[in-house]
């Protein structure tokens, strides 16, 4: 689809070879090991991978959220400003402004002691002081019944715990969108709710990114969220993409045992849930990675090269991949153990 | 909650009815003689002096007697005659209360300010000098013998250098302005007296911050570790996600948050600062509750100390209810429940 | 945040298992136990400790010390600080620095009878109260209530005052003040070690109820006393030498620090002659509150 463009618009976001680390009492740990993403306007992009595989800790970084005492190196660009080593001045006019961002567990990322209505108002007027703070009310007003909040006259002055899960979630993305961002950064924006109210959320994101145009990011650690609304996914593992490409290539044409590991573990509609493999063992601390590649311990396909030798990301098939065997891997299983993924 | 307050309210006169029970005994098993007080030593010795006296205090029923007595008095604000100034003790502490309650006013403002100020700095600064510095202030202040910073502070800043007036709340031949709050800062404004107004804070100044400095203390300790642990919640990075300036993280979201725990201790706060007031009235020759109190234990005035005991449990009770009820409504999640 | 970062192993140990000493090691013993707790204590906690241990041993030793009578007359009275006299001399000419030294004398035991006797006495009532329950823990619990609804230092005069001045009553009367203080944490402690396993196996297997509450779960429960007694050792100090200074704890010509201080006041120009003892209270409180919050983190209760 890329192709038939004749012109291509500079890119939304480009980041190359991030870095990000911790400190801890015996130094730093690197949480992040040279990222490269890009994406266009209005574009959806899917960054996949289990807690502590650094997905998280890599936008936060180019938003400067990350916890004091971190460090973080490599270049974000913002259409076409560098945000790493941005000062805190300027950072605080793109954060809220320009980005938004949606967390993950709406109820703690709202401040308990003010209403709802106080911190999206709160949104608005950081950045246009000339609002009121009754103008702020009323747009606030206005954003919840945009993100199909019923009753939002009343909800404005509710309090955070006042709100279901779902509701919270919606008040959250009203609140990201609340200055008609360019980007949307939603860190795992479905994780805490049921599976109803997660497609809601997720038709939501959708419909707001078509209808203003936004560049989505969906963090998540679960393919079937990105599947249908992503176009393209970075599978990410122990701080670095381990696959990369257009979300239909990653689906069908994966060259990583990683990425194939998550989609047995993906639970799909017709399942009846016995299929279901999860990927055995944990993934590692980032205070005490394994050498090599950091999915060789827990991989089904490891030799010995793969404890020794960090694989790059390169072209492999139709997506990139950083598996020393991407070119020969076997054949999956059953093929048809991928047909009814929900595209 | 609201089911909390209203079991606190019926626990209050029951609360009561045991502190006045304690003050009573404490006052019958007393071995320091109050007739030693009442009489002159040379008059002992004359049987009719002793008893008349006796009989004058009602030193002379007995025990169930006395309580009743004593009881049935208190209920209708009866505190008994002080011995040394053979005035009604209500009348007494009533006509010091102003002064005393000038005293701790300003105490509390200047301990809260400084110590919520200082928390702040601190949690900003951790692991500073800045921090390290304004703990250390703070640690000073609720360490210090207030009846030695008091003695000490006043030579200093009264003596030496002058910059404040000192003992007492006047000089020694100002009249007093007129009694409207009973204050004399609040009184002299009101009547528009611009010198009067000073002198009365050149007075007040020290002893506030001497007492006030106990109180930093503890306020900046807990401000700084509520405000340690508000900042480490995930509200705070969606504050700055939100493009919030780091003033308005701490100051609106961080501080919001940290003050409903610390509003918990004000109760707390209040015991410390009659401790203090007692103490801090005696060095500045203030002419509150707190030096009644002392000089009627030292004169062994027993119905002055059991009368001011009285009215300072009644204000700490008073405190704490007022810090729950406070608590119970600064916190929007509590105001539903219950 | 939380979830952004995999927290720190090393931060989860703590300190732990030098308590719960592991049974297939060689237990170690009580002294290394002490020692390896010692070297986890912050260096303000280390100095508080010294600072401690400094007037506890003065209290005990100051009469060999060569210092000159705290009692006598030392020379000219109302001596600036000087070679001969470090903190000068007082309205009788009485060596300031031998009566503050000597004033440990007074404190320190009295810091110590009292800690120790609202640690008994509220120990106990608490932990009966706790473990009985009923109508005990009904009448002891509103008993500590009544005690803490009085503002500490007038009921400490109030009781005082009754008892007649001396510092023996003083004493008493900041028993009065601290027991309940220390009935409500093993109280609470008691009530939450009951439940465990250990306890109701030994109920099972026959333990009478005394023995159950002293052998198996008073033992548990004394760690938040003993941060809070560290602290309190200070705020004794503090409020024996208040009411000393008002006249209801030690007389005059006894070296106490409240009492010096009361002197003092009424020399107010000779600034030296109560600057001695109120360092040294506040030397005493200070280094308690170090000390107490160094062992509150180490032994990591739940206060705060």
């Amino acid at each position: 689809m890329q192709h038939d463009m004749h012109l291509a618009p500079p890119p939304l976001l480009e980041i190359a070879g991030l870095r990000a680390s911790f400190r801890g009492p015996n130094g730093y740990a690197e949480a992040v090991r040279g990222v490269d993403l890009t994406l266009q306007p209005g574009k959806v992009l899917g960054i996949v991978g289990e807690s502590g595989s650094g997905k998280s800790v890599t936008m936060m970084a180019l938003l400067q959220l990350l916890p004091g005492g971190s460090k973080v190196t490599g270049s974000a660009k913002f259409r076409g400003r560098e945000l790493v080593g941005m000062a805190a001045d300027e950072m605080r006019h793109i954060r809220g402004k320009q980005i938004g961002v949606i967390f993950q567990d709406p109820l703690s990322a709202f401040n308990p002691v003010l209403t709802i209505g106080d911190q999206i108002a709160e949104a608005i007027r950081l950045h246009d002081r000339t609002v009121s703070k009754r103008e702020g009310l009323e747009r606030a007003e206005h954003l919840l019944d945009s993100v199909a909040i019923p009753q939002p006259k009343r909800r404005v002055s509710q309090y955070p715990y006042e709100f279901s899960g779902g509701m919270r979630q919606r008040a959250m993305i009203a609140m990201a969108i609340a200055n008609s961002p360019d980007l949307l950064i939603a860190d795992e924006p479905t994780t805490a709710l049921d599976v109803t109210v997660q497609a809601q959320i997720l038709d939501l994101l959708q419909r707001l990114r078509e209808e203003l145009g936004i560049g989505l990011v969906l963090i998540t650690h679960d393919l079937g969220v990105v599947a249908g609304s992503a176009d393209e996914i970075a599978v990410m593992y122990g701080g670095r993409i381990v696959e990369r490409g257009a979300v239909e290539d990653v689906f069908y044409r994966t060259r990583h045992p990683y990425t194939r590991g998550l989609l047995r573990a993906m639970p799909r509609v017709e399942d009846d849930g016995e299929d279901l493999t999860p990927i055995e063992g944990t993934p590692p601390s980032i205070w005490a990675r394994p050498g090599g590649c950091a999915f060789h311990p827990r991989c089904v396909n490891a030799q010995q090269i793969c404890a020794e030798v960090d694989p790059e990301l390169r072209p492999a098939l139709a997506t990139a991949s950083a598996c020393h065997f991407a070119a020969s891997l076997p054949p999956l299983a059953a093929p048809s153990e991928l047909v009814g993924a929900p595209l | 909650m609201l089911r909390y307050l209203l079991r606190r309210m019926v626990a209050m006169p029951l609360l009561l009815l045991g502190i006045a029970s304690v003050v009573f005994l404490l006052s019958q098993v007393t071995k320091g003689d109050p007739l030693s007080a009442l009489i002159p030593e040379r008059m002992m010795s004359n049987e009719q002096v002793v008893a008349t006296v006796k009989a004058q205090w009602g030193l002379d029923r007995s025990l169930p007697e006395r309580y009743l007595i004593y009881m049935g008095r208190l209920v209708q604000g009866d505190l008994g005659t002080s011995f040394s100034t053979r005035r009604p003790v209500s009348t007494d502490i009533a006509g010091r209360l102003p002064a005393t309650l000038e005293l701790v006013i300003a105490a509390m403002i200047f301990g809260c300010t400084s110590g919520i100020g200082l928390g702040i700095i601190a949690a900003r600064f951790k692991n500073t000098f800045a921090d390290s510095a304004a703990r250390i202030f703070a640690l000073i202040g609720s360490s210090l013998p207030v009846f030695w910073s008091g003695l000490i502070l006043l030579f200093i800043f009264s003596v030496k250098l002058g910059w404040v007036s000192g003992p007492g709340r006047l000089d020694a031949r100002t009249e007093p302005p007129p009694g409207i709050t009973g204050l004399f800062t609040v009184d002299s404004l009101l009547a528009g007296n611009m010198p009067l107004f000073l002198e009365a804070l050149g007075h007040l100044i020290l002893p506030a911050f001497v007492l006030g400095w106990s109180v930093t203390g503890i306020v900046t300790r807990l401000i700084r570790s509520s405000l340690l642990e508000a900042l480490n919640m995930d509200y705070i990075r969606t504050a700055r996600a939100k493009g919030a300036p780091e003033s308005v993280v701490i100051l609106h979201h961080a501080l919001r948050n940290a003050l409903i725990p610390s509003l918990t201790i004000l109760g707390f706060t209040f015991a410390y600062l009659i401790t203090g007031a007692v103490l801090t009235e005696t060095i500045f020759s203030w002419p509150g509750i707190g030096s009644y109190a002392v000089s009627a234990a030292r004169s062994l005035d027993y119905p002055a100390i059991v009368g001011v005991t009285l009215v300072g449990a009644m204000a700490f009770l008073l405190a704490n209810l007022v810090t729950d009820v406070t608590y119970a409504f600064a916190n929007p999640r509590v105001k539903l429940e219950g | 945040m939380a979830d952004l970062i995999d927290r720190e192993p090393a931060a989860t140990i703590l300190v732990r298992p030098v308590f719960a000493a592991p049974e297939q090691h060689r237990r170690p013993s009580r002294g290394t136990v002490a020692w390896r707790l010692l070297r986890k204590l912050p260096p303000t906690a280390l100095i508080g400790g010294v600072v401690i241990l400094f007037w506890i041993i003065c209290a005990a030793t100051v009469q060999f010390w060569g210092l000159p009578d705290p009692l006598a007359l030392a020379g000219k009275r109302l001596q600036e600080p000087s070679a001969a006299h470090w903190l000068g001399t007082d309205a009788l000419a009485r060596d300031v620095l031998s009566r503050t030294l000597y004033g440990a004398r007074f404190s320190v035991p009295i810091a110590i009878a009292v800690v120790a006797a609202a640690v008994a006495i509220g120990s106990l009532l608490g932990a009966i109260a706790g473990y009985v329950g009923g109508w005990i823990d009904g009448l002891v619990m509103r008993a500590v209530d009544v005690t803490v609804s009085f503002p500490p230092i007038l009921l400490a005069m109030t009781v005082s005052a009754a008892l007649g001045p001396g510092l023996v009553n003083a004493s008493i009367a900041m028993v009065i003040v601290w027991w309940p203080i220390y009935a409500r944490l093993m109280r609470a402690q008691v009530l939450e070690v009951r439940e465990r396993e250990h306890v109701e196996a030994a109920v099972a297997g026959g333990a009478g109820s005394f023995r159950v509450l002293t052998k198996h779960i008073m033992p548990l429960c004394w760690t938040p006393t003993l941060v809070n007694a560290t602290m309190d050792f200070g705020a004794v100090v503090l409020l024996a030498a208040s009411l000393s200074f008002i006249g209801l704890g030690a007389t005059p010509p006894s070296p106490e620090w409240g009492s010096m201080i009361s002197e003092g006041a009424s020399k107010f120009y000779n600034w030296w002659i109560a600057f001695g003892p109120g360092m040294a209270i506040l030397s005493v409180v200070l280094a308690c509150s170090f000390l107490g919050d160094g062992l509150r983190d180490l032994l990591d209760t739940k206060e705060r």
